[in-house]
């Protein structure tokens, strides 16, 4: 703040500064503006207020979350001077609120990078938050004439998708990777830019699995639709209509692979996603036949339909959870989707047969 | 608890030649899978790799390469169906990343 332009203190005041980075009036998250020499920055709060929390709740569930975003460009908390570090972070807003709520009492820049509003690791993986960005974010907010020293610290997920020692030849700026989740940054700024073995390791803890789940569900919901759009047009030729019990059947095998398998993952034996779904699609199918007095001769083809068509189901929204998952690699996914997803058609197709001759024969 | 996936599968490599030991593949590492010791980084633990790539992109002597694609199980699906690579296109509103 040394440079600051004493004209701009006041509210009124007519001098032309500059606005680094442009932010709506009616965002409650702004609580002021800061004066560098180069331009205005906004102060963002370290508190999250009802709206945002609401904001997470609603991408949580799959509302709105492909343009939950705010503005590249530069932010500050506190009162950050030229000394300040500088935290480098991608313009979710989810992942902008995540990492300003943990940084409470600090005096720092934040240099948000356009990564069309995807978080930090996902947009690393696609390159959006990359070297390339970096460097040009870096010369649109005049980063070099903000701060005196050559420092940025970014978060560890996003160096999939950065050349540390690229961006340094092309700026000037080193880059210290910081820990993998924003709560240890305090830590990391105080002990000396030291990430212990623990802040560098990525978990993926019941509650980390927990809370994807909602986005799961809501995407299996949607095209549920569809199947139940056809189930009802083949209600109208059947002896043996489609029904309730049949709906509980397959909310339950569509529950085991979005949310139970997730919520239960390390817990299930084997390793292979698919597989750990089939086999709770499968407990579920059988208890669910079981309990519906389906386990009978003249229910034969009922039984075998569902125990071949639930599990199936399970397996593929399960398989599906290495999208999400955190430790899965690319090649073990393929590896174990060209075994999973033949055994799944073949299982689904056949399930499907004897269910519907069953329906019109019954 | 450590979640462990399949075996024997990841593509990470290491030159223990062009190696400068400067030891940024274990700094960004997400799994712990690098050790530096006496100005070499190993390998400790292959199967805890799940190919970000972090460490290839990062290295400065170009001394690590790992296969690392991405992309949702839809999207590797629809790849084979229409003979592509998988592309996963944030766009849609599906539960891919």
């Amino acid at each position: 703040m040394s440079k600051e332009k004493s004209c701009c203190s006041s509210g009124d005041c007519s001098c032309s500064t500059e606005i680094i980075t442009r932010y709506d009036k009616n965002d409650k998250w702004v609580t002021d503006e800061i004066h560098t020499s180069t331009g205005s920055v906004p102060v963002v709060s370290t508190k999250l207020n009802f709206k945002d929390k609401l904001g997470e709740w609603k991408v949580r569930w799959g509302i709105g979350r492909m343009n939950y975003k705010i503005n590249p460009g530069i932010y500050a908390i506190g009162k950050p001077d030229q000394t300040s570090p500088v935290l480098v972070s991608a313009n979710y807003k989810l992942t902008f609120d995540s990492l300003r709520k943990e940084l409470s009492g600090m005096d720092c820049w934040i240099l948000i990078l356009d990564t069309k509003g995807i978080n930090v690791w996902c947009a690393a993986g696609k390159g959006t938050f990359g070297t390339d960005e970096i460097v040009n974010r870096i010369s649109i907010t005049g980063l070099s004439e903000i701060v005196a020293h050559r420092k940025l610290i970014l978060p560890q997920l996003g160096a999939p998708g950065v050349s540390a020692h690229e961006v340094t030849k092309q700026t000037g700026f080193s880059v210290v990777y910081g820990p993998v989740r924003a709560k240890d940054i305090k830590t990391f700024i105080d002990s000396d830019f030291k990430a212990t073995e623990e802040m560098r390791t990525v978990k993926f803890t019941i509650r980390d699995r927990l809370v994807l789940t909602p986005v799961e569900l809501v995407s299996a919901a949607k095209s549920s639709f569809i199947v139940f759009g056809v189930l009802f047009l083949l209600n109208l030729f059947v002896a043996r209509p489609f029904g309730l019990g049949d709906f509980i059947a397959y909310t339950g095998a569509v529950v085991t692979g979005t949310v139970l398998t997730p919520v239960f993952l390390p817990a299930i034996p084997g390793k292979a996603f698919a597989w750990k779904g089939w086999l709770l699609g499968f407990l579920w199918a059988l208890g669910y036949i079981w309990y519906s007095g389906w386990l009978i001769p003249g229910s034969l083809l009922l039984a075998i339909g569902y125990l071949l068509v639930l599990p199936s189901l399970s397996a593929y929204l399960a398989m599906n959870f290495t999208g999400s998952s955190t430790y899965t690699s690319f090649s073990g996914v393929i590896k174990e989707m060209k075994i999973a997803v033949p055994l799944i058609a073949i299982s689904t197709v056949a399930g499907l047969v004897l269910l519907l001759v069953n329906s019109i024969l019954a | 608890m450590k979640h462990r996936y399949l075996r024997n599968v990841a593509t990470l490599l290491l030159s223990d030649e062009t190696c400068i030991g400067c030891g940024r593949c274990a700094e960004v590492c997400p799994h712990g899978v690098f050790s530096v010791n006496k100005k070499k980084a190993r390998i400790d633990d292959k199967d805890s790799c799940m190919e970000c790539g972090a460490c290839a992109k990062n290295c400065p002597a170009n001394a690590i390469t790992v296969d690392s694609g991405v992309g949702c199980t839809t999207a590797v699906i629809m790849g084979w169906l229409t003979g592509s690579e998988p592309s996963c296109d944030c766009s849609s509103s599906n539960g891919c990343c």
